[in-house]
């Protein structure tokens, strides 16, 4: 795809991002060329971000099928079933392009595009979690620029429509300065017979459109920004952003919820990417049915627009759904005590067809396979990279693997800090202070992740965030992904994700349900972004299989590219398990002088692509660790049972920066010593995420909680005591002092 | 002891407002477009960004209809808890003294805070012992307290700070850490912590139930004589 500015002589379907060949595919399909309105259509219809055209064939590897699933890939949002007659129904989606050109509304629309998915399956949404990236922090303004901009974005428009904002991550690498990643998952609540697909049905039937006007806001949206490289020139891009109006959508939600309550509703979809164009198809489609839809009704922001504007007018906070015309006044007089406009547009038809009218004018009549389903699906061209490049070990074969680092202009890398080997402590406070290790709490102190009154753990409490439900269970849910760590290997980072993800729900004693994805990577027409991609979803697929965790839905965003190289491929995970008795759930720090402290799990970690290896400057390199997976799913299920029977007081997985790192994070979050024997082979450092846990708790408990089933490795390494981290041998820092250096890494920026 | 919360678009707390006041009694909602408050004995305007807070906190929601109601309520010695939102609100409309301007951070701020109860002789905090501190938190970008000078000495004078953010606390830059005031009447008590958000320990602490239980008290206590 070009990323060169386009022309007055570049023919139209080209600005519009469709190649030749397509454009010669849609004329062949019509038997004619299409009109102006229908080429603005079909080229939203047709571009990556709609069509998943360099990613479907391969999602079909992903595990779909579980015995909680309720709503599974191709609606809104997937949903498990949660007991007691409850559905949750969560998703994650990527809004990183819009973020990159426009941090705060960017990242806030991003919030409330997830949001709406989640209710157009009927659900009441609670609780949104984020995954970010950004460039160095340290070295570059427009990173530290983002980094506040897009958390002010989130948290204005969470916080504003009363969403508890519950968890997350953020890593900072040099590949992300151009690119920031902004990915956001929401969960929703609905009793399970409330859930609504997306189908449209029953000829005659009334296409009402709810809640804002049209305006004249991220036009082109979807194929402009999310379907190609970004490049010189992207400011001029900020119109493309939409803006957001939480207030709108708070009224919007409540009264979809309360027009559901009342049955009155036959199909719900949101408008996002491609706005009325790809709401009207994907519903005509799912149905089998066709929509006739008038733009001359649609309530405008503005004079003048032309209708093909309006087709593809990416206008936040509206929904569309499909009524029967007996239930219209019913259905205005909800709508009216919400304040939320209402409007019908259009009608179902018979015929399969969408066709757009201005007045009495045809101005479209597409049939509605072209649009949805006739968009050819490329085969990638992977390129491995050569033995001497996968070979390991810095040097001169790495250059190519490394683009996206060593192409990221100097100055904006993160400068080593700590080059000297041998000295644990000094190597331990440095880790402790890096971006991708030191305290969340800058950022999620902006976030509300209180309202609504279900949050039981909340982050820094424990390793993943825990959810009251009404009849005493709870459900667990994290979002995690290592780029770094991907792009050092990427089959086995990616299942590292889900292994990482699995691990924080096992220690707050959560059984994954269901999980979700965010496949962010560069343009997949380049060989080695597509090795990438294929790789990290055999990956996702391997450990999804091992654990029994089905994808119930998810978003890829491609073409995360800036003239300075591709990001690094980095696909986000985001797990929701069951918590039987929410009374009872984990926490990681440590909580009673006395208790012993055991290391648990099949980990055999390395130094590859960790961050003490990126402490020292090298650029990140495979491979990783092997992963025994039915030894990981034996240790989770230990982990799991321990927490639930309560013979463990503390449980923390192992992750960035090793079991130095897990252990002060014990010690900090419980404001309490430990004193370790570790054995002299065990790099303090090394990494194997989702394999090894920290655990206490009374000696006896231990011991008896160790010889039940099942059966994993399990070792006692000291006990919890005193002020201070003691590795013997190693290192002794005082908590405080762990403290103070976790505490400044990001509070320094803000 | 019946309670009323109100309900504006673009309420966020009011649900956990309308469970924090059932647990001290009977809780019902109080529509934005509707003036009848349906014989409450007090009034709860809850926390948020009422019809989205676009212009300044409060500043639109004062006048909804049900507010001219819970105005002459007020008036009348009705009992008018306002939090956050609502405390922004309740200054708006003028039957609490002071303002709440944006945090010294600019930032929306979510935090457990320590609190110092200054005025145990409130309908409000009549069953907090004296001297205690509680647990509860904040979550505001525009919980400043201010009060001229003047204003600010009638206050003190008058007993009418009621809570402080505990010493070294303060998360908002709150003038003399005040985090919340009464009217001299004594009957409407604005906070920025949110109470209804500390009444179970699985979520935090239960400190926020006092005040719904002092109101209770107080409406029996009111009722016998």
């Amino acid at each position: 795809m070009s990323t060169s500015a386009p022309t007055s002589e570049t023919p139209r379907h080209r600005q519009l991002g469709l190649t030749d060949y397509e454009y010669e595919l849609i004329v062949e399909r019509l038997g004619r060329d299409p009109g102006v309105v229908e080429l603005a259509m079909l080229s939203l219809m047709w571009s990556e971000h709609c069509a998943y055209k360099h990613s479907r064939k391969l999602l079909k590897r992903l595990p779909t099928a579980g015995p909680k699933v309720l709503l599974g890939p191709g609606e809104n949002a997937g949903a498990v079933d949660v007991g007691g007659g409850l559905a949750v129904a969560f998703k994650v989606e990527s809004h990183n392009h819009p973020s990159a050109v426009e941090p705060f509304q960017g990242a806030a629309t991003g919030v409330g595009g997830i949001l709406r998915d989640i209710f157009a399956v009927g659900a009441r949404p609670i609780a949104v979690l984020d995954s970010l990236r950004f460039g160095e922090p340290e070295a570059s303004q427009r990173s530290r620029y983002l980094l506040e901009r897009a958390v002010a974005g989130i948290g204005h428009y969470g916080n504003s429509i009363g969403v508890p904002t519950v968890g997350g991550e953020v890593y900072f690498e040099g590949s992300y300065e151009q690119n920031c990643l902004v990915n956001a998952m929401c969960l929703g609540l609905a009793p399970r017979e409330r859930l609504i697909r997306s189908a449209a049905a029953g000829p005659g039937n009334l296409v009402v459109l709810l809640g804002a006007l049209t305006g004249r806001d991220g036009i082109g949206g979807a194929s402009v920004l999310a379907s190609a490289e970004l490049g010189e020139g992207d400011e001029a891009k900020r119109p493309s952003v939409q803006i957001g109006d939480p207030f709108t959508q708070k009224k919007l939600l409540e009264c979809c919820l309360e027009l559901l309550d009342r049955g009155l509703l036959v199909a719900l979809q949101d408008l996002g990417a491609a706005g009325l164009t790809s709401s009207v198809s994907e519903m005509a489609s799912k149905g089998a049915v066709g929509v006739d839809l008038d733009v001359a009704c649609v309530p405008l922001r503005e004079q003048g627009m032309e209708p093909f504007e309006i087709m593809v007018s990416e206008s936040q906070e509206r929904m569309l759904c499909v009524i029967e015309p007996t239930q219209l006044e019913a259905v205005l007089q909800v709508c009216e005590r919400w304040e939320t406009l209402a409007t019908a547009i259009g009608e179902v038809t018979s015929a399969e067809r969408v066709r757009v009218l201005d007045g009495g004018e045809v101005m479209a009549d597409l049939p509605v396979h072209v649009l949805v389903d006739d968009c050819p699906l490329y085969d990638l061209a992977p390129e491995p990279p050569s033995a001497r490049e996968a070979g390991a070990g810095p040097g001169p074969g790495t250059e190519t693997l490394s683009v996206g680092v060593d192409r990221v202009p100097s100055g904006t890398r993160a400068e080593p800090r700590c080059r000297e080997e041998g000295d644990d402590a000094k190597t331990l406070l440095a880790l402790l202070g890096s971006p991708n290790i030191c305290s969340r709490r800058p950022l999620f102190e902006q976030y509300d992740w209180i309202v609504q009154s279900r949050t039981v753990r909340r982050p820094e409490q424990a390793d993943a965030a825990v959810l009251a439900l009404p009849d005493g269970s709870g459900i667990a849910v994290s979002i995690d992904g290592n780029g770094r760590r991907v792009f050092a290997d990427p089959r086995r980072g990616a299942a590292e994700a889900v292994y990482e993800c699995a691990a924080n729900l096992a220690c707050v004693g959560a059984e994954p349900l269901g999980a979700t994805n965010c496949l962010n990577f560069g343009n997949p027409e380049k060989g080695r972004v597509a090795w990438q991609l294929i790789e990290a979803v055999e990956g996702i697929a391997q450990a999804c299989e091992a654990l029994a965790i089905p994808i119930v839905g998810g978003n890829v965003s491609l073409y995360n590219e800036a003239p300075a190289g591709p990001i690094f491929p980095t696909p986000v995970i985001g797990i929701v398990g069951q918590v039987p008795d929410v009374s009872r759930p984990g926490r990681l720090g440590f909580a009673r002088e006395g208790d012993l402290i055991a290391l648990v799990g099949p980990f055999e970690p390395s130094l590859a692509a960790s961050e003490a290896s990126k402490l020292r400057g090298d650029s990140p390199h495979g491979p990783l660790p092997d992963a025994d997976e039915r030894r990981i799913r034996d240790a989770q299920e230990k982990i799991r049972c321990g927490v639930r029977s309560r013979a463990l007081i503390s449980c923390h997985d192992i992750g960035e920066g090793g079991i130095a790192v897990a252990l002060a994070e014990c010690c900090m979050a419980g404001g309490m010593g430990a004193s370790i024997e570790l054995s002299a082979e065990l790099d303090l450092f090394a990494e194997a995420p989702g394999r090894g846990f920290v655990v206490s708790g009374s000696a006896e408990s231990l011991r008896q909680w160790e010889e039940g089933k099942p059966s994993a490795r399990c070792t006692i390494i000291g006990g919890v005591g005193g002020s201070s981290l003691d590795i013997s041998g190693r290192l002794t820092v005082s908590v405080d002092e762990l403290d103070r250096a976790w505490s400044k890494g990001l509070a320094q920026f803000f | 002891m019946k309670f009323g919360v109100v309900r504006f678009p673009g309420s966020c707390d009011e649900v956990d407002a309308l469970g924090a006041a059932a647990l001290a009694g009977e809780a019902v909602i109080l529509w934005h477009a509707e003036r009848d408050l349906h014989g409450v004995d007090a009034v709860v305007v809850p926390g948020g960004f009422s019809y989205g807070d676009y212009l300044r906190a409060g500043a639109i929601a004062r006048f909804a209809p049900v507010m001219e109601e819970v105005a002459e309520f007020a008036r009348g010695g009705g009992l008018v808890l306002g939090i956050c939102n609502g405390f922004q609100v309740l200054c708006e409309a003028g039957l609490l003294p002071g303002a709440l301007l944006p945090n010294l951070s600019l930032r929306f701020i979510c935090r457990q805070v320590l609190l110092d109860v200054v005025e145990h002789d409130t309908p409000f905090t009549c069953a907090w012992e004296p001297g205690r501190t509680l647990s509860i938190p904040v979550k505001h970008t525009t919980g400043r307290f201010y009060a001229p000078a003047p204003e600010l000495a009638r206050l003190k004078a008058g007993g009418q700070v009621i809570l402080r953010y505990a010493s070294g606390t303060n998360p908002n830059g709150s003038l003399e850490d005040i985090a919340g005031v009464c009217n001299e009447e004594r009957n409407v008590f604005g906070l920025m912590p949110h109470p209804e958000h500390a009444v179970d320990p699985l979520t935090g602490s239960t400190d926020g139930l006092l005040i719904f239980e002092s109101l209770r008290a107080h409406v029996d206590e009111r009722a016998y004589v």
